[in-house]
Protein backbone atom coordinates (compact mmCIF):
# COMPACT_ATOMS: atom_id res chain seq x y z
CA UNK A 1 0.00 0.00 0.00
CA UNK A 2 2.40 2.74 1.41
CA UNK A 3 4.57 1.67 -2.01
CA UNK A 4 2.79 2.52 -4.46
CA UNK A 5 1.13 5.16 -2.09
CA UNK A 6 4.00 6.99 -1.98
CA UNK A 7 5.17 7.05 -5.79
CA UNK A 8 1.74 7.81 -6.84
CA UNK A 9 1.84 11.02 -4.73
CA UNK A 10 4.60 12.96 -5.54
CA UNK A 11 8.08 11.95 -6.36
CA UNK A 12 10.18 9.47 -6.93
CA UNK A 13 14.22 9.35 -7.62
CA UNK A 14 17.10 12.50 -7.22
CA UNK A 15 14.85 14.90 -7.19
CA UNK A 16 16.06 17.87 -8.62
CA UNK A 17 19.59 19.22 -8.62
CA UNK A 18 19.85 22.80 -10.17
CA UNK A 19 23.59 22.06 -10.90
CA UNK A 20 24.06 25.10 -13.08
CA UNK A 21 27.60 24.76 -12.91
CA UNK A 22 29.10 26.17 -16.13
CA UNK A 23 29.36 23.27 -19.54
CA UNK A 24 29.20 20.31 -17.83
CA UNK A 25 25.14 20.91 -17.62
CA UNK A 26 25.39 19.68 -21.12
CA UNK A 27 23.01 21.19 -22.59
CA UNK A 28 20.23 18.45 -21.84
CA UNK A 29 17.55 19.89 -24.42
CA UNK A 30 14.65 20.22 -21.85
CA UNK A 31 13.42 23.56 -23.14
CA UNK A 32 13.33 22.32 -26.78
CA UNK A 33 11.99 18.81 -25.76
CA UNK A 34 13.60 17.22 -28.79
CA UNK A 35 17.40 15.56 -28.70
CA UNK A 36 19.55 18.06 -30.33
CA UNK A 37 23.07 16.48 -28.71
CA UNK A 38 23.18 13.40 -30.21
CA UNK A 39 26.13 13.97 -31.94
CA UNK A 40 27.74 14.77 -28.60
CA UNK A 41 26.47 11.90 -27.11
CA UNK A 42 28.24 9.37 -29.49
CA UNK A 43 31.10 11.61 -28.95
CA UNK A 44 31.08 10.71 -25.20
CA UNK A 45 30.51 7.47 -24.99
CA UNK A 46 32.99 6.95 -27.62
CA UNK A 47 35.45 8.11 -24.94
CA UNK A 48 33.51 5.99 -22.64
CA UNK A 49 36.05 3.34 -21.14
CA UNK A 50 35.00 -0.14 -19.45
CA UNK A 51 31.71 -0.81 -20.75
CA UNK A 52 31.66 -3.56 -23.68
CA UNK A 53 30.45 -1.70 -26.79
CA UNK A 54 27.25 -3.63 -27.25
CA UNK A 55 25.96 -2.34 -23.77
CA UNK A 56 26.64 1.35 -24.40
CA UNK A 57 25.47 0.80 -27.70
CA UNK A 58 21.94 -0.45 -25.83
CA UNK A 59 22.42 2.52 -23.20
CA UNK A 60 22.85 5.31 -26.21
CA UNK A 61 20.00 4.46 -27.30
CA UNK A 62 18.10 4.16 -24.14
CA UNK A 63 19.38 7.29 -23.62
CA UNK A 64 18.25 8.97 -26.44
CA UNK A 65 14.66 7.59 -26.04
CA UNK A 66 14.57 8.86 -22.56
CA UNK A 67 15.91 12.20 -24.03
CA UNK A 68 12.97 12.30 -26.42
CA UNK A 69 10.70 11.72 -23.15
CA UNK A 70 12.04 14.54 -21.33
CA UNK A 71 8.75 16.16 -21.11
CA UNK A 72 8.93 20.17 -22.31
CA UNK A 73 8.84 21.92 -19.07
CA UNK A 74 5.66 24.23 -19.21
CA UNK A 75 4.45 25.66 -15.75
CA UNK A 76 0.74 24.99 -17.15
CA UNK A 77 1.14 21.59 -16.60
CA UNK A 78 0.65 21.91 -12.87
CA UNK A 79 -3.14 21.43 -11.83
CA UNK A 80 -4.31 22.07 -8.77
CA UNK A 81 -7.15 20.40 -8.74
CA UNK A 82 -5.59 16.89 -9.77
CA UNK A 83 -3.45 18.06 -6.44
CA UNK A 84 -6.40 18.45 -3.93
CA UNK A 85 -7.64 15.41 -5.18
CA UNK A 86 -4.67 13.71 -4.06
CA UNK A 87 -3.87 14.74 -0.86
CA UNK A 88 -5.98 12.56 1.37
CA UNK A 89 -3.74 9.96 -0.17
CA UNK A 90 -0.49 11.57 0.60
CA UNK A 91 -2.12 12.88 4.15
CA UNK A 92 -2.27 9.06 5.03
CA UNK A 93 1.23 8.00 3.81
CA UNK A 94 2.32 11.01 5.33
CA UNK A 95 1.06 10.77 8.46
CA UNK A 96 0.52 7.03 9.31
CA UNK A 97 3.77 5.76 7.68
CA UNK A 98 5.69 8.42 8.02
CA UNK A 99 4.26 9.71 11.00
CA UNK A 100 5.59 13.23 9.25
CA UNK A 101 5.87 16.75 11.09
CA UNK A 102 6.88 19.87 9.17
CA UNK A 103 7.62 22.83 11.18
CA UNK A 104 7.86 26.56 10.66
CA UNK A 105 5.99 26.48 7.48
CA UNK A 106 5.01 30.08 8.50
CA UNK A 107 8.76 31.20 7.95
CA UNK A 108 8.09 31.03 4.49
CA UNK A 109 6.98 33.88 2.87
CA UNK A 110 2.72 34.33 2.88
CA UNK A 111 3.05 35.14 -1.07
CA UNK A 112 5.60 36.04 -3.92
CA UNK A 113 8.15 34.13 -5.34
CA UNK A 114 10.65 31.94 -2.79
CA UNK A 115 13.15 29.62 -2.85
CA UNK A 116 13.13 26.48 -1.09
CA UNK A 117 16.39 24.64 -0.59
CA UNK A 118 16.01 21.46 1.04
CA UNK A 119 18.42 18.15 2.13
CA UNK A 120 17.87 15.07 -0.07
CA UNK A 121 17.09 11.70 1.55
CA UNK A 122 15.76 8.31 1.38
CA UNK A 123 16.89 7.07 -2.50
CA UNK A 124 14.78 7.10 -5.49
CA UNK A 125 10.99 6.91 -3.11
CA UNK A 126 12.05 10.45 -1.53
CA UNK A 127 9.89 10.28 1.41
CA UNK A 128 11.14 13.52 2.56
CA UNK A 129 9.21 15.34 -0.40
CA UNK A 130 6.28 13.72 0.53
CA UNK A 131 5.20 14.87 3.57
CA UNK A 132 6.84 18.53 2.60
CA UNK A 133 4.95 18.45 -0.63
CA UNK A 134 1.82 18.05 1.49
CA UNK A 135 2.63 20.02 3.96
CA UNK A 136 2.86 22.69 1.81
CA UNK A 137 -0.18 22.02 -0.29
CA UNK A 138 -2.24 22.10 3.07
CA UNK A 139 -0.88 24.89 4.50
CA UNK A 140 -0.73 27.81 1.66
CA UNK A 141 -3.74 25.74 -0.28
CA UNK A 142 -3.28 24.04 -3.64
CA UNK A 143 -4.01 27.72 -5.08
CA UNK A 144 -0.86 29.09 -4.35
CA UNK A 145 1.97 27.83 -7.43
CA UNK A 146 4.41 25.93 -5.96
CA UNK A 147 7.04 23.65 -8.23
CA UNK A 148 9.40 21.66 -7.76
CA UNK A 149 12.70 20.30 -9.83
CA UNK A 150 13.26 17.04 -10.29
CA UNK A 151 15.84 14.88 -12.33
CA UNK A 152 15.09 14.31 -16.65
CA UNK A 153 15.22 10.59 -15.34
CA UNK A 154 12.45 11.17 -13.32
CA UNK A 155 9.81 12.83 -15.50
CA UNK A 156 10.77 10.55 -18.28
CA UNK A 157 10.01 7.54 -16.44
CA UNK A 158 6.92 5.43 -17.67
CA UNK A 159 4.08 5.91 -15.63
CA UNK A 160 5.41 9.05 -13.66
CA UNK A 161 3.91 11.53 -16.09
CA UNK A 162 1.17 12.56 -14.07
CA UNK A 163 3.99 14.22 -12.00
CA UNK A 164 3.98 17.31 -14.16
CA UNK A 165 0.78 17.69 -13.01
CA UNK A 166 1.50 17.90 -9.43
CA UNK A 167 3.93 20.91 -10.63
CA UNK A 168 7.39 19.08 -11.12
CA UNK A 169 9.24 20.31 -13.71
CA UNK A 170 12.55 19.06 -15.05
CA UNK A 171 15.61 20.56 -13.38
CA UNK A 172 17.67 23.17 -15.50
CA UNK A 173 18.04 26.66 -14.59
CA UNK A 174 16.00 27.62 -16.96
CA UNK A 175 13.18 26.24 -15.87
CA UNK A 176 13.88 27.33 -12.60
CA UNK A 177 14.16 31.07 -13.33
CA UNK A 178 10.70 30.35 -15.32
CA UNK A 179 9.03 29.28 -11.90
CA UNK A 180 10.45 32.01 -9.99
CA UNK A 181 9.88 34.76 -12.48
CA UNK A 182 6.07 33.92 -12.04
CA UNK A 183 5.99 34.31 -8.71
CA UNK A 184 5.92 30.63 -7.56
CA UNK A 185 7.32 28.50 -4.69
CA UNK A 186 10.04 26.60 -5.93
CA UNK A 187 11.90 23.30 -3.89
CA UNK A 188 14.71 22.42 -5.22
CA UNK A 189 17.56 19.81 -3.96
CA UNK A 190 21.21 20.93 -4.89
CA UNK A 191 22.38 17.44 -3.87
CA UNK A 192 19.92 15.71 -6.20
CA UNK A 193 20.77 12.34 -6.90
CA UNK A 194 24.33 12.58 -4.97
CA UNK A 195 22.75 13.23 -1.69
CA UNK A 196 20.08 11.33 -2.00
CA UNK A 197 21.84 8.09 -2.11
CA UNK A 198 24.49 8.64 0.57
CA UNK A 199 25.35 5.87 2.26
CA UNK A 200 23.35 5.16 5.67
CA UNK A 201 25.79 6.43 7.70
CA UNK A 202 26.01 9.82 6.26
CA UNK A 203 22.54 9.98 6.91
CA UNK A 204 22.35 13.02 9.08
CA UNK A 205 24.74 14.73 6.88
CA UNK A 206 23.85 17.63 4.57
CA UNK A 207 26.17 16.97 1.35
CA UNK A 208 25.71 19.53 -1.51
CA UNK A 209 28.13 17.98 -3.43
CA UNK A 210 29.84 21.93 -4.12
CA UNK A 211 26.68 22.64 -6.24
CA UNK A 212 26.00 26.34 -5.93
CA UNK A 213 23.74 26.81 -9.05
CA UNK A 214 21.27 28.00 -6.89
CA UNK A 215 22.56 30.31 -5.03
CA UNK A 216 23.26 32.37 -7.84
CA UNK A 217 19.52 31.50 -8.91
CA UNK A 218 18.39 33.27 -6.01
CA UNK A 219 20.70 36.45 -6.87
CA UNK A 220 19.89 37.03 -9.96
CA UNK A 221 15.84 36.25 -9.54
CA UNK A 222 16.45 38.64 -5.95
CA UNK A 223 14.58 36.00 -3.99
CA UNK A 224 14.54 34.89 -0.61
CA UNK A 225 16.14 31.25 0.41
CA UNK A 226 14.58 29.09 2.64
CA UNK A 227 16.22 26.28 3.69
CA UNK A 228 14.38 23.03 4.62
CA UNK A 229 16.17 20.70 6.61
CA UNK A 230 14.19 17.22 7.32
CA UNK A 231 15.64 14.23 9.08
CA UNK A 232 14.34 10.56 9.00
CA UNK A 233 13.97 9.98 5.22
CA UNK A 234 17.59 8.13 4.77
CA UNK A 235 16.13 5.24 7.55
CA UNK A 236 13.72 3.96 5.13
CA UNK A 237 16.37 1.76 4.05
CA UNK A 238 19.99 0.46 4.49
CA UNK A 239 21.63 2.36 2.00
CA UNK A 240 25.00 1.58 1.58
CA UNK A 241 26.68 2.87 -1.58
CA UNK A 242 26.08 5.38 -4.48
CA UNK A 243 27.92 3.18 -7.10
CA UNK A 244 29.85 5.67 -8.43
CA UNK A 245 32.57 3.64 -9.85
CA UNK A 246 29.54 1.45 -11.42
CA UNK A 247 27.68 4.88 -13.07
CA UNK A 248 31.08 5.55 -14.28
CA UNK A 249 31.91 2.31 -15.70
CA UNK A 250 28.17 1.80 -17.26
CA UNK A 251 28.88 5.66 -18.92
CA UNK A 252 25.58 6.52 -17.02
CA UNK A 253 26.74 9.78 -15.70
CA UNK A 254 27.35 10.61 -19.42
CA UNK A 255 24.46 8.95 -21.01
CA UNK A 256 21.99 9.99 -18.64
CA UNK A 257 23.09 12.71 -15.97
CA UNK A 258 23.29 9.61 -13.50
CA UNK A 259 26.64 10.29 -11.11
CA UNK A 260 25.83 7.19 -9.19
CA UNK A 261 23.98 3.90 -9.28
CA UNK A 262 23.16 3.23 -6.05
CA UNK A 263 23.42 0.28 -3.74
CA UNK A 264 21.48 -0.86 -0.93
CA UNK A 265 19.34 -3.48 1.21
CA UNK A 266 15.43 -2.67 0.56
CA UNK A 267 12.33 -3.93 0.53
CA UNK A 268 11.22 -5.80 -1.48
CA UNK A 269 14.28 -6.60 -3.45
CA UNK A 270 17.04 -7.29 -0.21
CA UNK A 271 19.65 -6.37 -2.09
CA UNK A 272 18.79 -3.26 -4.61
CA UNK A 273 20.81 -1.81 -7.24
CA UNK A 274 20.18 0.82 -9.27
CA UNK A 275 16.75 1.87 -7.46
CA UNK A 276 15.06 2.19 -10.56
CA UNK A 277 11.97 0.17 -9.72
CA UNK A 278 11.93 1.92 -5.98
CA UNK A 279 11.22 -0.10 -3.15
CA UNK A 280 9.27 -0.23 0.07
CA UNK A 281 10.35 2.80 2.59
CA UNK A 282 10.24 1.60 6.22
CA UNK A 283 8.12 3.68 7.84
CA UNK A 284 10.68 5.76 9.86
CA UNK A 285 9.57 8.77 11.40
CA UNK A 286 10.06 11.87 9.32
CA UNK A 287 10.72 15.51 10.63
CA UNK A 288 10.73 18.42 8.81
CA UNK A 289 12.05 21.79 9.85
CA UNK A 290 11.56 24.74 7.99
CA UNK A 291 13.87 27.63 8.97
CA UNK A 292 13.31 31.30 8.10
CA UNK A 293 14.20 33.35 4.87
CA UNK A 294 17.55 34.40 3.85
CA UNK A 295 17.89 38.18 1.80
CA UNK A 296 21.54 37.61 0.47
CA UNK A 297 21.36 40.80 -0.52
CA UNK A 298 20.76 42.31 3.15
CA UNK A 299 22.46 39.30 4.42
CA UNK A 300 26.09 39.84 2.27
CA UNK A 301 25.76 42.74 0.81
CA UNK A 302 25.15 43.88 -2.75
CA UNK A 303 28.27 41.65 -4.31
CA UNK A 304 27.70 38.70 -2.26
CA UNK A 305 30.49 35.72 -2.56
CA UNK A 306 28.25 32.46 -3.49
CA UNK A 307 31.08 30.39 -1.73
CA UNK A 308 30.69 32.51 1.44
CA UNK A 309 26.84 32.07 1.01
CA UNK A 310 26.95 28.54 0.15
CA UNK A 311 29.10 28.12 3.48
CA UNK A 312 26.65 29.97 5.86
CA UNK A 313 23.45 27.99 4.46
CA UNK A 314 25.63 24.16 4.30
CA UNK A 315 26.03 25.24 8.15
CA UNK A 316 22.85 26.40 9.29
CA UNK A 317 21.21 23.36 7.83
CA UNK A 318 23.81 21.31 9.30
CA UNK A 319 22.88 22.88 12.82
CA UNK A 320 19.56 22.09 12.25
CA UNK A 321 19.95 18.97 11.27
CA UNK A 322 22.47 17.34 14.26
CA UNK A 323 19.89 19.32 16.39
CA UNK A 324 16.86 17.23 15.01
CA UNK A 325 19.34 14.30 15.25
CA UNK A 326 19.96 14.71 18.90
CA UNK A 327 15.99 14.38 19.43
CA UNK A 328 15.61 11.00 17.60
CA UNK A 329 16.30 8.27 20.50
CA UNK A 330 16.40 5.37 17.41
CA UNK A 331 16.40 5.26 14.02
CA UNK A 332 13.24 4.64 12.09
CA UNK A 333 11.56 4.61 15.34
CA UNK A 334 12.20 7.86 16.29
CA UNK B 1 -15.71 13.93 7.05
CA UNK B 2 -18.05 15.61 9.58
CA UNK B 3 -17.21 15.90 13.01
CA UNK B 4 -19.31 17.55 16.32
CA UNK B 5 -18.94 18.24 20.12
CA UNK B 6 -21.30 19.71 22.13
CA UNK B 7 -21.25 21.01 25.76
CA UNK B 8 -23.21 22.93 28.68
CA UNK B 9 -21.99 25.59 29.74
CA UNK B 10 -22.62 27.46 32.81
CA UNK B 11 -23.18 31.01 31.49
CA UNK B 12 -25.43 33.54 29.81
CA UNK B 13 -25.71 33.45 26.15
CA UNK B 14 -24.09 36.10 25.56
CA UNK B 15 -21.34 35.92 27.42
CA UNK B 16 -19.95 33.10 25.47
CA UNK B 17 -21.20 34.70 22.34
CA UNK B 18 -18.83 36.76 22.83
CA UNK B 19 -16.04 34.88 22.94
CA UNK B 20 -16.47 32.29 20.00
CA UNK B 21 -17.43 34.88 17.87
CA UNK B 22 -13.93 36.83 18.93
CA UNK B 23 -11.51 36.23 16.45
CA UNK B 24 -8.69 36.92 18.48
CA UNK B 25 -9.21 34.17 21.33
CA UNK B 26 -9.49 31.35 18.27
CA UNK B 27 -6.21 30.61 19.37
CA UNK B 28 -6.70 30.38 23.16
CA UNK B 29 -9.60 27.77 23.40
CA UNK B 30 -9.93 25.94 20.08
CA UNK B 31 -8.03 22.68 20.16
CA UNK B 32 -5.37 21.99 17.15
CA UNK B 33 -5.98 25.44 15.59
CA UNK B 34 -2.53 26.64 14.93
CA UNK B 35 -3.77 30.25 12.79
CA UNK B 36 -6.47 32.08 13.05
CA UNK B 37 -5.75 35.94 11.21
CA UNK B 38 -8.13 38.38 10.34
CA UNK B 39 -8.23 38.97 6.65
CA UNK B 40 -9.15 42.30 5.41
CA UNK B 41 -11.18 45.40 6.89
CA UNK B 42 -14.22 43.37 8.81
CA UNK B 43 -12.93 41.95 12.33
CA UNK B 44 -16.37 40.29 12.74
CA UNK B 45 -19.85 39.78 10.91
CA UNK B 46 -21.71 38.57 7.87
CA UNK B 47 -18.76 38.53 5.18
CA UNK B 48 -15.59 38.47 7.51
CA UNK B 49 -12.83 36.56 6.70
CA UNK B 50 -10.09 34.89 8.44
CA UNK B 51 -6.97 32.77 7.53
CA UNK B 52 -7.20 29.62 9.33
CA UNK B 53 -5.06 26.43 9.99
CA UNK B 54 -6.01 23.36 11.93
CA UNK B 55 -3.54 20.67 12.90
CA UNK B 56 -4.98 16.95 11.31
CA UNK B 57 -2.36 14.18 12.02
CA UNK B 58 0.70 15.78 10.12
CA UNK B 59 -0.49 18.35 7.65
CA UNK B 60 -1.86 21.94 8.94
CA UNK B 61 -5.70 22.23 6.84
CA UNK B 62 -6.86 25.40 6.17
CA UNK B 63 -6.99 28.63 4.33
CA UNK B 64 -9.21 31.20 4.04
CA UNK B 65 -12.43 31.07 5.48
CA UNK B 66 -15.35 33.71 5.42
CA UNK B 67 -18.18 34.12 7.68
CA UNK B 68 -21.36 33.00 5.86
CA UNK B 69 -24.16 33.08 8.83
CA UNK B 70 -24.11 35.59 11.79
CA UNK B 71 -26.54 35.86 14.01
CA UNK B 72 -25.82 37.12 17.18
CA UNK B 73 -26.38 35.55 19.82
CA UNK B 74 -27.00 32.19 18.30
CA UNK B 75 -25.63 30.82 15.06
CA UNK B 76 -22.47 31.52 13.13
CA UNK B 77 -20.90 29.72 10.00
CA UNK B 78 -18.10 29.69 8.11
CA UNK B 79 -17.09 28.46 4.62
CA UNK B 80 -13.69 27.90 2.87
CA UNK B 81 -12.80 30.21 -0.07
CA UNK B 82 -9.07 28.58 -0.38
CA UNK B 83 -7.59 25.61 0.63
CA UNK B 84 -9.26 22.06 1.43
CA UNK B 85 -13.42 22.32 1.40
CA UNK B 86 -15.03 22.62 5.07
CA UNK B 87 -18.10 24.03 6.55
CA UNK B 88 -17.91 25.36 10.12
CA UNK B 89 -20.78 26.25 12.54
CA UNK B 90 -21.55 27.71 16.39
CA UNK B 91 -24.84 27.04 17.56
CA UNK B 92 -25.87 28.57 20.66
CA UNK B 93 -28.68 27.91 22.24
CA UNK B 94 -30.17 29.65 26.03
CA UNK B 95 -31.47 27.15 28.32
CA UNK B 96 -33.05 27.55 32.10
CA UNK B 97 -30.89 28.57 34.85
CA UNK B 98 -28.79 31.06 32.62
CA UNK B 99 -27.02 27.93 31.20
CA UNK B 100 -26.04 27.76 27.60
CA UNK B 101 -25.86 24.82 25.29
CA UNK B 102 -23.25 24.96 22.68
CA UNK B 103 -22.35 22.99 19.71
CA UNK B 104 -19.37 23.49 17.51
CA UNK B 105 -19.89 21.41 13.66
CA UNK B 106 -17.06 20.97 11.03
CA UNK B 107 -17.56 19.26 7.60
CA UNK B 108 -14.61 19.20 5.57
CA UNK B 109 -13.54 16.81 2.75
CA UNK B 110 -12.03 16.64 -0.94
CA UNK B 111 -14.78 16.04 -3.39
CA UNK B 112 -13.34 12.89 -6.10
CA UNK B 113 -10.48 11.50 -4.02
CA UNK B 114 -12.02 8.22 -4.11
CA UNK B 115 -11.53 5.11 -2.33
CA UNK B 116 -8.22 6.91 -0.65
CA UNK B 117 -9.87 9.95 0.38
CA UNK B 118 -12.91 7.79 1.86
CA UNK B 119 -10.45 6.02 4.16
CA UNK B 120 -8.14 9.44 5.00
CA UNK B 121 -11.70 10.57 6.06
CA UNK B 122 -12.07 8.11 8.59
CA UNK B 123 -9.70 8.20 10.22
CA UNK B 124 -9.22 12.36 10.15
CA UNK B 125 -12.84 12.37 11.16
CA UNK B 126 -11.39 10.95 14.53
CA UNK B 127 -8.85 13.36 14.98
CA UNK B 128 -11.10 16.31 14.16
CA UNK B 129 -13.75 14.98 16.50
CA UNK B 130 -10.97 14.60 19.53
CA UNK B 131 -10.11 18.50 18.54
CA UNK B 132 -13.35 19.66 18.68
CA UNK B 133 -14.22 17.79 21.88
CA UNK B 134 -11.11 19.75 23.93
CA UNK B 135 -12.37 23.02 22.43
CA UNK B 136 -15.51 22.83 23.65
CA UNK B 137 -14.26 21.46 27.30
CA UNK B 138 -11.69 24.19 27.34
CA UNK B 139 -14.27 26.79 26.03
CA UNK B 140 -16.65 25.63 29.04
CA UNK B 141 -13.37 26.18 31.37
CA UNK B 142 -12.29 29.66 29.85
CA UNK B 143 -16.15 31.01 30.08
CA UNK B 144 -16.94 29.77 33.60
CA UNK B 145 -13.46 30.82 34.74
CA UNK B 146 -14.13 34.28 33.58
CA UNK B 147 -17.78 34.80 34.61
CA UNK B 148 -16.40 33.45 38.49
CA UNK B 149 -14.04 36.18 38.38
CA UNK B 150 -16.12 38.81 36.91
CA UNK B 151 -19.01 37.66 39.67
CA UNK B 152 -16.23 38.17 42.21
CA UNK B 153 -14.71 41.30 41.06
CA UNK B 154 -18.56 42.65 41.87
CA UNK B 155 -18.80 41.32 44.85
CA UNK B 156 -15.57 42.51 46.01
CA UNK B 157 -16.42 46.21 44.65
CA UNK B 158 -20.28 45.79 46.89
CA UNK B 159 -18.24 44.87 49.91
CA UNK B 160 -16.17 47.68 49.54
CA UNK B 161 -18.72 50.37 49.08
CA UNK B 162 -20.56 49.04 51.68
CA UNK B 163 -17.68 49.27 53.89
CA UNK B 164 -16.53 52.65 53.25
Amino acid sequence: MAGTGVAGSADRNGHARTDQDGPTDQGVPTDQGVPTDEPRHTDESAGAGGAPSLLRRAAREVAQQVQRRVPRADLDDRDPDFIRERLPLMWLAASLWYRGEVRGLGNIPDDGPVLMVGNHSGGNMTPDTVVFTLAFNTYFGVERAFYQLAHNLVLSMPGLGSLRRFGTVAASPANARRALQAGAALLVYPGGDYEVHRPFWERNRVDFDGRKGFIRLALQEGVPIVPVVSIGGHETALFLSRGEGLARLLALDRLFRLKVLPVSLALPWVLNIGDMLGHIPLPAQITIETLPPIDLKAEFGPEPDVDEIYDHIIRLMQDTLDALAEERRLPVIG
Amino acid sequence: MKATAAITISAPIETVWDVVSDPERALSFMSGVTRWEIEGDERTGLGARYRMLLRVGSAEMGGLIEIVEWDPPKELAWTSITGVDQRGRWRLRSMAENRTKVEIRLAAGVAGSGVWGWFAERIAQRIVSSHLHTTVRELSRLVEHERMRSQAAVRRAARSAHAG
